[in-house]
């Protein structure tokens, strides 16, 4: 069993792992952080989407010894820390739009969001139907419309 | 309808659903026991469960700091059941809705029938009762401040928790919570008056979930972050077909040694390993070597079902001999009604009791089947109900609960049992594949006969309605099944149209597959052929869709939902080649929806490149216009039908299981392809009609099919070709499948190069 230190939402902290779990499961069953969800552990469905200095990146595709000492992970309860607020914009978006369903995807999709709105302002634009459409979170309840007016709700406010 | 004061520290007032006729019988003895077919129909057994007057109560109950609070014997499973039932609470008792707590109760086997969430029923079973005990609790407050003021409580008015005479007196619900509380033993009934629509400030008005806020921080808790201490992580190798058995473990001591594995127990339907870390569990099931014994279904596959289903199909009756008739075939593959949550469920069982937490929408049933497996009396087995990442229909099964039990009991430690996402898709609940066949003659402008006759794999209704009776009822070998199928069919098919001699009948075949009822059960499939073979119809006897429709209808609220969609959706709007409007109508659970779609089947659409996606057809724009009675919730009432849509896409155009040697291929969302971003329409309106009554639909199931006909009816006039095969990708394996064995694929590593 190995130590692994890095950045987790805004503080240091050291967790002992196989080198080859993957970070999803340190983050869930290890340190108890559960707003990144198990939706198939295959990097496909994206609930467990997170931030990794800032890029949205899937934590059950990523073992935990690739995790580097000064890399920041962010989870959605890390999200608002990133803006100093009680809320992120796009949290905000997702509660005035009252997006979610069942609520099991919603983290991921929030931290999708904002790394898709990003994405699209370091490319010196706003949020398309196309960008939309690249998304790949699943939701299973079908809140796909109402994800995407908040995403662009809560571009304006990033 | 009468509402019980119950002795408690704070004010508590009781009601009782449906179970008013079988009160009054002596308590139960301690243990019930699970009735057995020959006992089914002495109702004594059942009665007995309803111990004593006040035992089959649900209660809304009022606290110092001014929340009231209210357990609701259904399961949240993302339908917005908790919020429109606080505001109910919130509307009859004048409470902020954001002081009105509702959690969900455990099992509460006295509550017979009435602890199943299914059929888009809670609205309309709980509208009354839970209105009642708040409008009592509202009354009994008044009543307390009156007495203490020395005041008529008509002197007395209410604004938010806050109760006053005038300007002399003033006190909150929180403050007379406890003078207001019945003391003794003396059961106190009382009646109140509940308002009337126009007195409505919470009901009927849009709202936000209640729990969206902890839904957006990451801190609602579903059934795996919940912590029980010392419940780890616990998964499962399972066989390579359904239902397959383990004949040896070969190296269940090495697996045992492996990094963070504290035990391996073999199950039921495979092998269980317990760990610190899921990760590590993913590691020793696919370490573990396993000699497999056979399932039930091994021997079939999709052909094979669809041979055996086309020969059981219940003969037509009408002869068509003066008349033109359209025979028309449909077949609706294997869907999966999975969850995005992976099934799963904690469980601790110690050697005289037992205590579970699972998403649930039986779980008086479950308790009782758990209890008898472990061999431990039914008042031993706690169960808890938490809320779930959806359902769709899979949490009316208790499966994954009973085997965290199971595990739980031979390892003896507490386990928090996790399906992987494989095992979902493979051992699962699915949709049965069925056949519907439609004959319906005409002459003259009239249609004269309808006949629909669906044929199904069989639809598992082991669940019962809720309690022990029903639920063994539908597993007795004889009658049994198909039985309880044929009711549930006929109890929720009806044709809508005035189309002569009319009947749409069942028949099942019975194959072992693990099946059960997806969202809206037969009706995505039956209302689907049925309107297409109504656009059949309008084009054989020349006449538009929404006309044909418009003449035949034999539902006024249908009726004006259809000229709402055709009006607000601009039927018969010019459309290039390929692209076309469909739409369609269904009516069930006391609602009416008109849904019209304009669905893009040009190739530029159909074959645009997504990686690792499904494309094809793509409905751009969407319209469904739903009469729900009395809307509760606006809101979530458009929410419920937007999801609908979604489901509806993918039953339509590219989700479904395909079954081959006794398991089904799909392993993964990229195989099982339930919509996603780039199939769902970018623009989805939600009509909501002014309501038509005082009484509420059900809405959770309303949407999926008229939805799915409005598609398939699109489909085929964009196409020219009538679709007769669901969904219309099916034909072609779209996907490499992920390996049967070992039964959960390895994780991947390279999560980093996928960073945006």
């Amino acid at each position: 069993m190995a130590s692994h230190t890095f950045k987790l939402n805004g503080e240091r902290i050291t967790v002992e792992a196989e080198d080859d779990v993957r970070l999803l499961w340190v983050l869930r069953d290890l340190l108890g952080v559960t707003g990144p969800k198990y939706g198939c552990g295959l990097g496909v469905c994206q609930a467990c989407t997170s931030h990794i200095n800032g890029k949205a990146f899937n934590p059950c595709s990523v073992p935990v010894a690739t995790i580097a000492q000064d890399d920041e992970i962010t989870t959605i309860e890390g999200l608002p820390g990133t803006v100093g607020k009680e809320l992120h914009p796009m949290q905000e978006a997702w509660l005035d739009l009252d997006v979610a369903q069942c609520g099991y995807c919603q983290p991921g999709q929030i931290m999708a969001a904002v790394a898709k709105v990003r994405q699209a302002a370091d490319a010196g634009r706003e949020i398309s139907d196309a960008d939309l459409d690249e998304i790949r979170n699943i939701c299973r309840c079908g809140t796909y419309t109402r994800i995407r007016e908040a995403i662009k709700a809560g571009a304006k406010n990033m | 309808m009468l509402a019980y004061l119950l002795a408690a520290p704070t004010l508590a007032v009781g009601v009782r659903i449906g179970t008013d006729s079988l009160d009054g019988q002596e308590a139960a003895a301690a243990v019930p026991t699970l009735p057995q077919p020959e006992e089914l129909f002495d109702l004594g057994d059942l009665q007995n469960l309803a111990a004593a007057p006040t035992s089959g109560l649900i209660t809304v109950q009022v606290h110092k700091d001014g929340t009231a609070s209210f357990a609701v014997p259904r399961a949240e499973v993302g339908q917005g059941m908790t919020t429109a039932i606080a505001m109910m609470i919130a509307e009859e008792l004048d409470l902020p809705l954001d002081k009105v707590r509702v959690a969900l109760a455990d099992a509460r086997p006295e509550l017979l029938m009435n602890q199943l969430t299914g059929g888009s029923n809670s609205m309309r079973s709980m509208y009354l009762p839970v209105r009642t005990a708040a409008a009592v609790t509202r009354q009994r407050l008044l009543a307390t401040a009156a007495a203490q003021w020395g005041v008529e409580a008509s002197e007395l008015t209410v604004t938010e928790g806050v109760i006053r005479c005038g300007s002399t007196h003033r006190a909150t619900y929180g403050s007379l919570a406890e003078a207001a509380a019945a003391v003794g033993s003396k059961v106190v009934t009382a009646t109140a008056p509940l308002k009337s629509r126009d007195e409505f400030t919470v009901l009927g008005t849009p709202r936000n979930r209640i729990d969206a806020l902890e839904i957006v921080t990451g801190r609602k808790k579903f059934g795996m972050d919940h912590h029980v201490p010392d419940a780890k992580p616990t998964m499962v190798r399972r066989p390579p077909t359904v239902n397959g058995t383990v004949e040896a473990v070969h190296n269940a001591d090495v697996v045992r040694r492996m990094p963070g594995i504290t035990d391996v127990a073999t199950v039921k339907h495979g092998v269980a390993v317990r760990g610190a870390t899921f990760g590590q569990c993913i590691d020793a099931l696919r370490a573990l070597e396993v000699a497999w014994g056979p399932g039930t279904v091994d021997g079939e596959s999709d052909d094979t079902v669809l041979r055996k289903l086309k020969a059981a199909a219940l003969p037509m009756v009408v002869p068509p001999l003066l008349t033109k008739k359209i025979d028309a075939e449909f077949t609706f593959a294997f869907a999966s009604n999975s969850p995005l949550e992976p099934d799963n469920a904690i469980a601790d069982v110690r050697a005289d009791r037992a205590e579970i937490w699972a998403s649930l929408k039986v779980p008086i049933v479950a308790q009782s089947e758990i209890a008898a497996r472990l061999g431990l009396p039914v008042n031993a087995v706690t169960v808890h109900v938490v809320e779930g990442g959806g359902s769709f229909g899979r949490h009316l099964f208790h499966d994954v609960a009973a085997e965290a039990a199971e595990i739980s009991q031979k390892m003896g430690k507490p386990v928090k049992l996790s399906w992987s996402r494989t095992d979902n898709f493979r051992h699962g609940r699915t949709h049965p594949m069925c056949v519907s066949r439609v004959r319906a003659t005409y002459a003259r402008g009239n249609v004269l006969s309808y006949e629909q006759r669906h044929t199904s794999a069989q639809t598992d209704f082991g669940h019962g309605l809720g309690e022990m009776i029903t639920s063994t009822a539908a597993k007795l070998p004889v009658a049994g099944n198909p039985t309880f199928a044929e009711t549930i069919f006929q109890l929720s098919q009806c044709s809508p149209y005035h189309f002569g001699v009319t009947t749409q009948l069942l028949n099942e075949v019975p194959l072992k597959f693990h099946t059960g009822s997806m969202r809206n059960i037969y009706s995505p499939n039956v209302a689907c052929a049925r309107e297409l073979v109504v656009d059949q119809l309008a084009a054989k006897t020349g006449k538009d869709p929404v006309a044909f429709r418009r003449e035949f209808l034999r539902d006024k609220r249908l009726r004006v939902v259809l000229d709402k969609a055709a009006d607000e959706g601009s039927w018969g709007t010019s459309l290039p080649e390929g692209v076309a409007q469909g739409i369609a109508l269904h009516t069930e659970y006391r609602g009416a929806v008109a849904t019209l779609v304009e669905i893009d089947c040009r190739p530029e659409t159909v074959n645009r490149k997504i990686e690792h996606g499904v494309t094809g057809p793509r409905v751009t724009k969407a319209l469904m216009v739903v009469d729900a009675g009395f809307a509760i919730n606006p809101r979530g009432l458009e929410a419920q039908m937007m999801g609908g849509l979604n489901d509806a896409l993918a039953l339509a155009l590219t989700s479904s299981l395909h079954i081959k040697d006794g398991i089904p291929l799909e392993g993964s969302w990229d195989d099982y392809f339930y919509t996603r971003q780039w199939n769902t329409p970018p623009e989805l309106r939600v009509v909501v009609m002014p309501s038509t009554g005082d009484k509420p639909s059900g809405a959770g199931e309303l949407g999926v099919a008229p939805a799915f006909a409005a598609i398939a009816c699109a489909y085929a006039r964009a196409t020219g070709t009538m679709p007769t095969s669901f969904p219309i990708n099916h034909g072609k394996l779209g996907f490499e499948p992920l390996p049967l064995e070992p039964s959960t694929p390895q994780s991947p590593t390279d999560g980093l190069d996928r960073a945006y």
